[in-house]
């Protein structure tokens, strides 16, 4: 293929291909030398970690921002029993538009799971993780997770496991989850003061007995934070999930986090608590507010400093199929899989592994030579840019095909990713086109930009009388070198005085994270 | 012989079955029942019935009042 046949090529085309173009545009210093590392950065630089963290994170997209752009997950809802009780589930409700723990649409025996596993893995190559996260407590129901996860480890040994619990049977478990090589472990931690606790947890179950009130709560902590300290002592990776809700424990949190990361958690996920009304929770029909997206944000900056953050997460459902944001689990039921004539092939998967691992060397080059460019400018502006992605670190979603935006804030330290906006709510029904676009615009109202892979003229115009330019110059280049490229770009024309810098908050933020329950 | 489950608010989240000591749950058609002859209202086992205990969904594992109360056997 030549060169300029590459840069022909419409971004409609698979993501592989989309990846490689990407990679060959940007050709620059990357590269590989026989020790498979960079000549320009080091891949440990990738994600600011120490190379065996790197070497356990990079493929799994819940625990790697980066990686959430190239890997897919799915999560098997093999684990229907809970073990304790929550004000913000519900566990009777279901619709199938509608995105949030602890919701499936089928369960399933571990051997159906295996099977799926088997489904998705052939059909997307991406797909790097296998997780057990309930609908109930996976640690709850552990005979049947823990065959499913041998079933996989059997069938399928490329695919990375992994677990969510509430860590209240976790220190039971440890042994068994590092003899099957379940490498990650996700425990939601939302207090450590069993008196926040009580208004959390009505009741746990718990060696045969129902407690209730502060004696549940103090059981259920000291279990959980020994889980921390069991995981960390066996070097399996723990990642902390908080739900953050207004007045009970938002502040607490901050604590929290302390609690975790002395304990050795390698991640901290806070989530904002879904409340709405009609799930039925007793959070929801108590009128319970969820926080606002600048509230989460806000908390999640005042813990940065201490641990790493997740701010890519997308409280997915117990059987989602995908990459975080997009759930394919409408493909993979089990009426459609028993009729597919499965024949797995590790080989694709590795090939597109290999590729990523190409594509990662390139796009650090180019982030690293758009930010080299940008070292020898001063400036204290910062700016938020939304961005139309389909995966892969790639701008390659047309505007008006995006489900959701991802955010990133652009200073001359660098394109840092701060979140994601969906623009789509669930379960509202109904929308024109024009109200569409409205909730489009409403979404990212505090972004100086979006960027996309092409725009329709009428949209174009409504976003530039909203004040957001669009940009549609990169599309099919890597996310953070185009911003960074685009920034020192707007950088110059704030120094000429060709465009005033005017700081964009927006008071009412909108409420996007929120507006998704 | 004594609990039943309200089927009509069972969430089918089998909890209940594995916690029973008499292996007298099972699942019917998505929702789960205990069998009566096999019921010991958890006698000799537990303090507390394991199935009312764990359900998430209050006054669904309930006595049934048809039937006498479990008597252990002499």
């Amino acid at each position: 293929m030549s060169t300029s046949a590459q840069h022909q090529v419409s971004c409609d085309g698979g993501e592989i291909n989309e990846t490689m173009q990407a990679v060959t545009k940007h050709k620059g210093c990357g590269t590989i030398g026989g020790s498979g590392k960079a000549s320009c950065g080091s891949q440990a630089g990738i994600g600011h970690l120490p190379n065996e963290i790197w070497e356990k994170v990079k493929n799994h997209p819940c625990y790697s921002e980066e990686a959430h752009h190239h890997y897919a997950r799915m999560h098997v809802a093999v684990a229907p029993a809970c073990n304790i009780q929550c004000n913000y589930c519900n566990r009777k409700y279901d619709c199938a538009n509608e995105s949030r723990p602890g919701i499936v649409s089928e369960k399933l025996t571990p051997e159906q799971a295996a099977k799926k596993v088997l489904a998705v893995a052939s059909a997307i190559p991406q797909m790097s993780v296998v997780g057990v996260a309930g609908p109930g407590d996976p640690l709850a129901n552990p005979d049947k997770t823990f065959k499913t996860f041998e079933l996989v480890n059997k069938l399928a040994p490329g695919i990375k496991l992994c677990l969510s619990t509430n860590g209240l049977a976790l220190a039971d478990h440890v042994d068994t989850i590092a003899r099957l090589k379940i490498d990650h472990v996700t425990i939601t931690i939302n207090m450590i003061d069993p008196e926040i606790g009580a208004k959390i947890y009505p009741w746990i179950f718990y060696r045969h007995k129902r407690y209730t009130g502060v004696e549940a709560a103090s059981i259920l902590s000291n279990r959980q934070l020994q889980g921390v300290e069991m995981l960390t002592a066996r070097g399996i990776l723990c990642k902390v999930n908080s739900v953050m809700i207004p007045g009970i424990n938002d502040q607490h949190l901050v604590e929290v986090n302390k609690a975790v990361k002395s304990r050795g958690a390698f991640l901290h996920n806070v989530m904002p608590l879904i409340s709405s009304p009609e799930h039925g929770t007793v959070f929801g029909l108590r009128g319970q507010r969820g926080p606002t997206a600048q509230e989460v944000t806000a908390l999640q900056d005042s813990c940065e400093s201490k641990m790493n953050m997740m701010r890519h997460c997308r409280q997915c459902r117990a059987d989602a199929v995908g990459l975080l944001g997009e759930d394919r689990g409408s493909e993979f039921t089990m009426e459609k899989i028993m009729a597919m004539d499965i024949k797995y092939d590790e080989q694709p998967r590795k090939e597109y592994q290999a590729k990523v691992e190409k594509a990662r060397i390139t796009k650090l080059a180019a982030k690293q030579e758009e930010l080299a460019g940008l070292a020898s400018a001063s400036s204290e502006i910062k700016v938020l840019v939304a961005v139309a992605t389909k995966g892969s670190g790639l701008i390659n979603q047309h505007f008006g095909h995006a489900k959701e935006f991802q955010i990133y804030e652009l200073s001359t330290s660098g394109a840092k990713f701060v979140g994601h906006r969906p623009i789509h709510p669930y379960c509202q029904g109904g929308h024109g086109e024009d109200s569409k676009l409205e909730i489009a615009i409403g979404a990212i109202k505090d972004c100086l930009a979006v960027f996309v892979s092409k725009i329709g003229g009428c949209p174009k115009a409504e976003l530039i009388k909203a004040g957001i330019e669009p940009v549609d110059q990169y599309a099919c280049e890597f996310i953070d070198a185009s911003a960074i490229a685009w920034f020192k770009l707007y950088l110059d024309k704030v120094n000429e005085g060709k465009v005033k810098h005017v700081e964009r908050v927006d008071p009412a933020r909108h409420n996007a994270l929120i507006s998704a329950a | 012989m004594p609990f039943k489950i309200i089927a009509s608010q069972c969430t089918g989240c089998s909890a209940c079955e594995t916690q029973c000591p008499n292996l007298a749950i099972s699942e019917v058609a998505g929702a789960f029942l205990i069998d009566s002859e096999k019921c010991t209202e958890c006698a000799g086992y537990f303090d507390e019935p394991q199935c009312v205990a764990v359900c998430p969904v209050d006054y669904t594992c309930v006595l049934d009042t048809a039937l006498p109360r479990y008597q252990k056997p002499a």
